[in-house]
């Protein structure tokens, strides 16, 4: 319950933000708050698909095993987030003209990327319930793999959208590094012991 | 000299009045472009947003419904990598930076080449508040009080020779004062260049202040230029050096990404940024968008310089 009010702060801080700022100017999000509350969810998205990825090597490492059950948790809070940066990026940023929709997702890479993201997020949401999980079996878990493609392409995404300065999408890229370097670390020094 | 000109420049050789800055042809241009249908203000008193001064000064191209952008907005978001990436960074890290004293070389093709200090550079110009559209490549846009003299004004006394075929810009290099230099983000320092007939325009503004004040550091204190035809970028800040070359000078941009950004870098609504489109703008302070304008709006007094040159190839 903390968790799920703790992971409705950014939106709601978000939503309020651009709100009071587009109706009364507080520039909560200073002089350009569509792009910043943009950026904003698309920061807090990639925060929480590497938060969803951090559960395993937590466990594997403190013996957590109660952190388990808050990763579908924030999985759909991830979700959630990508739901809003792209109706930040759609609705009020692009105001919804078709032509430049369908421009955008064509003619560039960057935005044909994170759509995709966007898309194979979908049967990870359709498929984490208790009945779904216990239906699908192994093949849940290979099916749940598609996050490690997400989560790159989330980094591909906001490497190429920013104008010149990669400090921080390299950042992000490194963190995901470390999570991925972790889970091949333990695979490559576990695979040999039942041999 | 062969110095092309817009064909409206010559009053502007014989009187310091100034008539073709005339405000009344500037209107009626505006009128006859069916740009502005409407009342254009003499004088705009602006509805600031915010605590800033109010802007006055002389229209020039905006559009019936343009309004002076507020003071936080003009000196709270700001490009200007030499000191940092981020639009809040200039303001922050711009504080302690001191603008004085100020040296200005004016050399190259020149038969009077010199260095001058920013008072005697200053002193004979004719000082004016105008504002202007600005739009940077971006996609958003401001509309600025600026206040500065004609860019033309230094270039005749420096009498350009008959070589002399464009104007390089320079920035100060100096990472002690500029700490966004220590990045290398971009290749210090910031070059920009404008052929000499762009250069050479009445609207090529030498920007000495904005609102009715000296420009502030994160606006590129204490001497930018404004071309507001162009993107922001090619209105380059902190200049130290005005070179006047054979060839066509290199700029900071294009060396960045010249699949991004050209030399003559003109508005142009048709021509879009590989990785979004240039057709609208987001005026900062507005949520609805704005349909970007032909040379930025300016096209009635610019768009001569370019007859027969293809503007998708020369972006």
């Amino acid at each position: 319950m903390l968790l799920i009010v703790a992971l409705c702060i950014p939106p709601v801080l978000g939503i309020a933000g651009v709100a009071s700022d587009i109706l009364a100017h507080t520039r909560y999000f200073g002089s350009n708050p569509v792009k910043e509350v943009e950026h904003f969810l698309g920061r807090w998205t990639l925060r929480l698909i590497f938060a969803t990825l951090t559960i395993t090597p937590l466990r594997q490492i403190s013996g957590w095993n109660w952190l388990a059950k808050h990763r579908r948790t924030l999985g759909l809070f991830a979700f959630a987030y990508l739901t809003l940066h792209w109706i930040a990026y759609a609705f009020l940023d692009v105001q919804l003209d078709w032509g430049e929709l369908k421009k955008d997702l064509l003619k560039r890479p960057y935005i044909f990327l994170g759509m995709t993201a966007l898309l194979l997020m979908i049967p990870l949401v359709i498929t984490s319930t208790k009945a779904m999980i216990r239906r699908l079996g192994r093949n849940w878990t290979k099916l749940h793999r598609l996050i490690y493609i997400i989560a790159i392409l989330g980094v591909i995404h906001y490497s190429m959208a920013v104008k010149k300065d990669l400090t921080d999408p390299l950042t992000y890229g490194a963190v995901l590094l470390v999570l991925y370097g972790w889970r091949i670390y333990r695979a490559t020094r576990s695979r040999p012991a039942p041999a | 000299m062969h110095i092309r000109r817009a064909p409206d420049v010559q009053s502007s050789e014989i009187t310091k009045e100034d008539h073709y800055l005339n405000r009344r042809e500037w209107i009626a241009a505006a009128v006859a472009a069916g740009a502005a249908a409407g009342f254009v203000p003499q004088t705009l008193q602006a509805l600031t947003q915010g605590q800033g001064p109010v802007a006055t000064g002389t229209p020039y191209g905006l559009q019936k419904d343009d309004k002076p952008t507020p003071w936080e907005d003009v000196t709270g978001y700001n490009n200007f990598y030499e000191f940092g990436t981020a639009k809040e960074d200039p303001a922050q890290y711009a504080k302690g930076f001191k603008p004085k004293p100020w040296t200005v070389k004016v050399d190259g093709m020149v038969k009077n080449a010199a260095d001058y200090q920013l008072e005697d550079f200053l002193k004979p110009a004719k000082i004016e508040d105008r504002i202007y559209r600005h739009r940077c490549v971006e996609a958003w846009s401001m509309v600025i009080p600026w206040r500065g003299f004609s860019l033309s004004d230094i270039l005749k006394r420096a009498e350009p020779t008959s070589q002399a075929k464009f104007v390089e810009f320079t920035t100060l290099f100096d990472p002690r004062r500029m700490p966004g230099q220590t990045m290398r983000v971009l290749d210090w320092p910031y070059v920009e260049g404008l052929r000499l007939d762009e250069a050479m325009h009445p609207l090529a503004l030498m920007v000495t202040g904005v609102y009715g004040r000296d420009l502030p550091n994160q606006n590129g204190a204490p001497l930018r230029l404004h071309v507001p035809w162009k993107y922001g970028f090619k209105s380059v800040k902190s200049i130290v050096r005005i070179r006047l070359v054979d060839k066509q000078p290199r700029n900071t941009w294009n060396l960045s990404a010249p699949d991004e950004y050209g030399f003559y870098s003109n508005v142009n609504p048709e021509v879009d940024h590989p990785r979004w489109s240039q057709a609208t703008e987001r005026r900062i302070g507005e949520f609805s968008k704005r349909k970007t304008l032909m040379f930025n709006g300016y096209a009635d007094q610019v768009a001569s310089m370019y007859t027969g040159m293809d503007l998708r190839k020369n972006y």
